[in-house]
């Protein structure tokens, strides 16, 4: 296997590493790089937060689970190349020092590399660049004071060089099979139809550093650029498999405010930046947050195997727990969905409110015309074994008068769509009750009342 | 004078560039990788161990379980109950089993996969109702304290108020996990790098695994990536493993815990269910208390006595209690051996009290905070201080201990029997007994409500409330009294070593160790304080074992207090002979010279200070002193629990203002005003430090961190994907915070006060504004009974009862 990438500036080659070496392990083991920390090693804490540079821009990622191959020709940036080459200080780094914002200060190189990328990228909304950051000492208040100081300061110009150097780098081909357009990628498959399809590596990676498993044949889909691609056709829009979580956001943000805003709790900016929207479906978790969402504004699901092509509602694609309709050697291609849907609401209800995994996933978009619901989409996450539509209480929904009275009878007949779990992130009784008081919280949501605790200020 | 200044954590330039070195970052030619293979079963005899998968795995050079160490080492602080590796039984889910030895990490954690351990299970005891049945405990019974006679004060009083309050553990989530490595030496002495609080701990359990004397172990300890009381007992475990392996091998070795194995294996927080009875009167006031104490305490005893104990010193907090009983019940259970965690017991304590003011409040239809203010002590003023006497004359009392007993731990605490002392007098004591001499809360509370808005914003609030039907807000005021000392007396002691080169560069050790808590910056402070010196002059230097011996675990909050006056004693030592020196040089008295500024000062003459240093040096004056310091006054009779345990108390209250959703039970912090009694702060900015952090998690305690154990008694939130510690947007939106800093009455170095976990428990605070926002809910009828942690769950569950629909 080979992998080249600049770290630090510095060009590397990495020859005769399993695939599925981590970056983390990579840093600290091989090139003695001991300012990158292990908290967790399954990117839930950020303490091994890396700054990585393609032709899109940096982002923060956590390095404990990025493959070695997801890296070939980008640039890399530890906290050790967040100073200067003069060991100057960056200006986040020196805020952290005025602003008390390390104690223990395991945690810190973590936040200081998530802190300058966002102080690169001019981003301001401290609370969700670090959402992926924890810190157990601090109470986090010194770590913003810190940030909000130096989000004023001027960019150090080591910090903008990685961008033109990874431009001019030529990496070569790389070791591992990493294809670089989907013709490719499909070829390969049917040929490989056992291979694991790692595209984020956000949940394959802890297949490896939490389960330990080899993983063989293993393809790596960061470079398919042609399934990068997010259009809009026709009212609809067109969403490749390796759009990232960030990028997906971005796209429907400002068109579809509330999926944009349940997609800002989504993991943490680390994962989202390396999470793509094909992984969320395939990967066919019922607690996946993507799904619900997709589902209730009747997404359609796109997949490829070799040349032949074919789209299905995403609901069907989800037979029963982690079974998915999806032959050996067919891949998630993209996903269809409607560019506009004014009456969607995407509730979330997890233990903390970032970067946690939903307990219950709500998403609604009920069409109401001279006040009756002419079409209900309900769906939820973590109320079944798959993301699952409230089918009973849409159809008590339907052809009623959009009221408090149609609400409380669909509520009741939710009762008869699901039989959840109770685990440790909630009872069922908790699951079920919270799936019926979202559909009450929709009511009072479109009436117009503040419904989100979120929205409260002191 | 750099005492007393606002100045950065010493490292902290090294950690956000990401130079700062812990023990896994270490370079250790030739270290060989630990992994334990653990029990999958909650309580079984272990009937077949086949372990030659794990030897045949790639990388694994040695295979250790039980028959490989007939002569089992010993983990346990206190009753040399938990084995290094599971002898005969197994008694939690996670207890070691086996041990890989492996030339990497990755291939020990992936050949601790491959043994195939079988069992015979047995019953397992996970709950305290389990454990109540079998009547499985430490100790023959439950520890019952009382003052006063407090069933006939509940009897006759006018309203009796009580209940049952279930109140979850908490895992430390240090963000960097156990980690140890052992270095072997010439003639089989063991160097040992260890992320410890407790570092003599260490030596000595090393050293007894390794049948060596204490003098052959050395333990360093730099720095730890946070501890928070799980770094006090929990990390023997490892370092014993590294100094078995590398006695056997000959080579270094070295274990990290990976993240979920940490969880699994180490124990946390106690949880614990209070039951409480309460007889008041129409104004609330306590005229009679029960609690009874049902700990959690898992399969070993650790330190499970004296955090029981602490949790029962602090069941009264700011609150007079002239007929108390608190029955206290250590209960023995198939699950991790709960342990350490920041305040000891005492925010279990506290919060139960708590629990007991919102609900009498709640009874009696008085705001909350007019019944706390109700059960205060009396203030500082009206107290009797000749009470503090109480010291003097129990001295000569306490029992002298020695042979088996592990003189290096909180555990060493024996089984205490029941007692009963009368009601006091006039003086307002504790229910131990100990004479409330310096109680603030009144003055402080006072300040707290002024700065906080509280009345205009809690009649803001219930307007608010009446107009919003599906979101409530909640706001409470509570206070801390945290008593300061280690309980087991014998630990109150410190000891340190400075030198001072030719050069007048000075070098510090000391006992304690640095976790994050600043602690190295304030015994600098305090020792170039003493030099008249720039603390930049003073090189912090890793703890160390083969420098000051005989160390307490820095714990306790204990730290700058003890290790703060120790550092003082050995720079006033080597102060007072260069005084003597260049005192005589002038023919003035040494009490004459002066140290200020970075120079000397005498009879009109200013010398630089190195230059005093290169004289001394010359004329043979010597540069190095060791200084030790005893804590006086304390003296604690466990048995009889009378007595004065603390030193002093620290003080504290805040202010939480919370939302949350009635139909999902969602819930959030929105502001918090608090105000912290430090003393004359050592440094402020690394107080406020400790107090905006011990805040955030005190909250999270109480709020999203949850542990689910599931019947199998696995525990199912082993990773920070399911056990969820405050994030960023945790913290309040409006974060308040200042430190009361009048000085400590004691005298404590610089008359400051311990600050490590006193402000904890101001978090307690968020778990009463979310009951006052569940009560706003209903009717007035029936009172929340929030339990803790209050997720989004148990509030809905608490809206709910409030609103009469369960």
């Amino acid at each position: 296997m080979t992998v080249a990438f600049l770290l630090n500036g510095t060009p590397v080659r990495i020859e005769g590493e399993a695939p599925t070496r981590t970056l983390l392990d990579w840093l600290r083991e091989v090139r003695g790089l001991k300012g990158t920390k292990e908290g967790c090693n399954e990117g839930d804490c950020g303490a091994c937060t890396v700054m990585v540079t393609d032709a899109e821009g940096s982002k923060a990622l956590n390095a404990c689970i990025l493959f070695l191959p997801q890296l070939h020709g980008k640039a890399v940036r530890t906290v050790e190349g967040i100073s200067g080459p003069d060991g100057q200080m960056h200006p986040v780094q020196a805020a952290m020092v005025a602003h008390h914002g390390s104690q223990c200060g395991f945690c810190t190189p973590g936040f200081v590399v998530s802190m300058a990328v966002a102080h690169l990228n001019g981003a301001v909304d401290h609370d969700d660049q670090l959402a992926g950051n924890l810190c157990r000492c601090t109470g986090y208040a010194p770590i913003i004071r810190a940030a909000e100081a130096a989000s004023g300061e001027v960019v150090p110009e080591w910090m903008v060089a990685d961008r033109a150097a990874v431009a001019d780098f030529a990496a070569g081909e790389a070791g591992a099979f990493r294809p670089s357009d989907s013709d490719t990628l499909a070829d390969w498959y049917v040929e490989h139809p056992d291979a694991v399809l790692v595209a984020g590596a956000t949940d394959v990676g802890l297949w490896v550093t939490k389960q330990l498993r080899e993983l063989r044949p293993v393809a790596f889909l960061n470079g398919v650029e042609d399934l990068k691609a997010v259009e809009v056709q026709g009212g609809q829009l067109h969403v490749g498999a390796c759009v990232t979580i960030s990028a997906l956001r971005e796209a429907v943000k400002d068109r579809l405010p509330s999926f944009g805003e349940l997609l800002r709790r989504y993991a943490s900016v680390q994962v989202r930046n390396a999470a793509t929207i094909g992984g969320n479906i395939a990967n066919g978790s019922p607690i996946g947050d993507g799904p619900p969402a997709l589902i209730a504004l009747g997404a359609t699901l796109h997949l490829r195997r070799g040349d032949e092509m074919r789209s299905i509602p995403l609901e069907d694609f989800f037979l029963e727990y982690r079974k998915q309709d999806r032959r050996p050697g067919e891949f998630v291609a993209g996903v269809s969905f409607a560019e506009q849907a004014p009456a969607l609401r995407c509730y979330k209800i997890s233990k903390r409110f970032d970067q946690d995994i939903s307990a219950v996933c709500g998403c609604f978009n009920v069409t109401v015309t001279d006040g009756v619901v002419e079409e209900a989409r309900i769906a939820f996450g973590g109320m079944a074994g798959v993301p699952k539509r409230a089918s009973a209480a849409e159809a008590a929904l339907v052809g009623k008068p959009w009221s408090e009275a149609t609400v409380q009878a669909a509520a009741q007949a939710m009762a008869g769509d699901f039989t959840p779990l109770s685990d440790m992130r909630a009872s069922a009784g908790y699951r079920m009750l919270t799936a019926q008081n979202l559909l009450r919280r929709y009511f009072h949501d479109l009436n117009g009342a503040p419904v989100s605790v979120l929205e409260v200020t002191p | 004078m750099s005492m007393g200044k606002a100045l950065p954590h010493d490292a902290a330039p090294l950690h956000v560039t990401g130079q700062a070195r812990y023990v896994d970052d270490l370079a250790i030619a030739g270290a060989l990788h630990l992994a334990f293979g653990l029990s999958t079963v909650a309580h079984g005899e272990i009937t077949g161990m086949d372990l030659s998968a794990v030897k045949a795995a790639p990388g694994v050079v040695a295979v250790l379980s039980a028959e490989d160490l007939p002569d089992m080492p010993d983990c346990s602080p206190s009753a040399a109950d938990e084995p290094l590796l599971a002898v005969g039984k197994v008694h939690y889910v996670g207890q070691p089993v086996f041990l890989v030895v492996a030339e990497s990490h990755l291939a020990a954690r992936k050949a601790a996969r491959l043994g195939k351990v079988s069992y015979r299970e047995l019953p397992a005891l996970l709950t305290v109702d389990d454990a109540l049945a079998a009547n499985s405990r430490f100790e023959q019974g439950p520890v019952v304290w009382a003052k006063g006679d407090a069933a006939r004060a509940i009897s006759g009083a006018p309203r009796v108020v009580e209940g049952s309050f279930e109140v979850g553990g908490q895992e430390h989530f240090y963000l960097e996990g156990q980690v140890a490595a052992a270095v072997p030496q010439e003639g089989g002495d063991m160097v040992v790098h260890s992320s410890t609080q407790h570092p003599t701990e260490v030596q000595h359990k090393v050293a007894h695994a390794l049948h060596l004397p204490m003098s052959a172990v050395r333990v360093e300890v730099r720095r730890m990536g946070g501890g928070f009381g799980g770094k006090e007992s929990q990390g023997n475990a490892l370092a014993i493993a590294c100094a078995v392996a590398a006695k056997a091998t000959g080579r270094p070795c070295r274990m990290r815990y990976d993240r979920d194995d940490d969880m699994v294996i180490t124990g946390k927080r106690h949880d614990l269910r209070i039951l409480y009875r309460a007889g008041v009167d129409d104004e609330g006031r306590i005229l009679g208390l029960e609690f009874t104490h049902l700990f959690r305490c898992g399969w070993s005893q650790d330190l499970s006595l004296p955090v029981a104990d602490r949790a029962m010193l602090h069941a009264d907090n700011c609150y007079h209690l002239q007929n108390v009983r608190i029955e206290s019940h250590r209960l023995k259970t198939n699950t991790q051996s709960a342990t350490a965690y920041r305040g000891f017991g005492g925010p279990q304590g506290m919060v139960g009290i708590e629990r007991v003011m919102d609900h009498v409040a709640f009874v009696v239809g008085r705001e909350p905070l007019e019944v706390r203010k109700a059960n205060f002590y009396r203030g500082m003023e009206s107290a009797d201080a000749s009470g503090g006497d109480i010291s003097a004359k129990m001295k000569g009392q306490g029992s002298s201990r020695g042979g088996e007993v592990d003189l290096t731990s909180r555990g060493a605490e024996l089984p205490v029997g029941s007692h009963h002392l009368p009601v006091d007098g006039r003086v307002q004591t504790t229910p131990y007994h100990m004479p409330v001499e310096d109680f603030i809360g009144h003055e402080l509370v006072a300040e707290l409500e002024r700065t906080s808005d509280y009345r205009a914003r809690k009649a803001e609030i219930a307007a608010w409330n009446a107009r919003s039907p599906v979101l409530k807000r909640g706001i409470a005021l509570t206070p801390v009294k945290f008593g300061i000392s280690f309980t087991l007396t014998w630990l109150n002691q410190a000891g340190a070593l400075v030198h001072v080169y030719q050069d007048g560069s000075i070098a510090l050790n000391h006992g304690g160790t640095e976790m994050g808590q600043g602690l190295f910056q304030k015994v600098a402070q305090v020792t170039a304080s003493v030099f008249g010196l720039d603390v930049g002059m003073v090189k912090i230097t890793a703890t160390d074992t083969g420098k000051v011996p005989n160390t307490s675990a820095t714990a306790a909050s204990s730290g700058s207090d003890l290790n703060g006056m120790a550092a003082k004693a050995a720079a006033e030592t080597i102060r007072g002979r260069l005084a003597e020196f260049i005192a005589e040089k002038h023919q003035v008295e040494p009490a004459a010279v002066r140290f200020v500024d970075g120079t000397v000062r005498v009879a009109g003459e200013v010398y630089d200070w190195a230059r005093v240093v290169a004289w001394a040096y010359q004329a043979r004056v010597s540069l190095s002193s060791t200084g030790y310091y005893a804590t006086p006054k304390i003296i604690w009779d466990r048995v009889k629990g009378t007595g004065r345990p603390f030193f002093y108390f620290a003080y504290g209250a805040a202010v939480t203002e919370v939302v949350i959703d009635r139909l999902t039970g969602e819930n959030r912090i929105l502001r918090a005003d608090l105000l912290h009694d430090t003393g004359t702060s050592l440094n402020p900015a690394i107080d406020i430090g400790q107090v905006e952090g011990a805040y955030v998690q005190g909250a999270g305690w109480l709020t999203t961190e949850e542990l689910v154990w599931d019947g199998k008694g696995r525990l199912a939130t082993h990773a920070p994907s399911t056990y969820k510690i405050p994030a960023c947007s945790d913290r309040p939106d409006v974060f308040n915070v200042a430190l009361w800093g009048k000085p400590n009455r004691e005298d404590v170095v610089g008359k400051s006060k311990a600050v490590g976990e006193p402000p904890f428990m101001l978090g307690i605070s968020a778990l009463y504004a979310l009951s006052d926002a569940v009560a706003a809910c209903g009717d007035g009828s029936v009172y929340p009974s929030l339990d803790a942690p209050a997720t989004a769950e148990r509030v809905l569950m608490a809206v709910r009862r409030v609103e009469g629909r369960v």
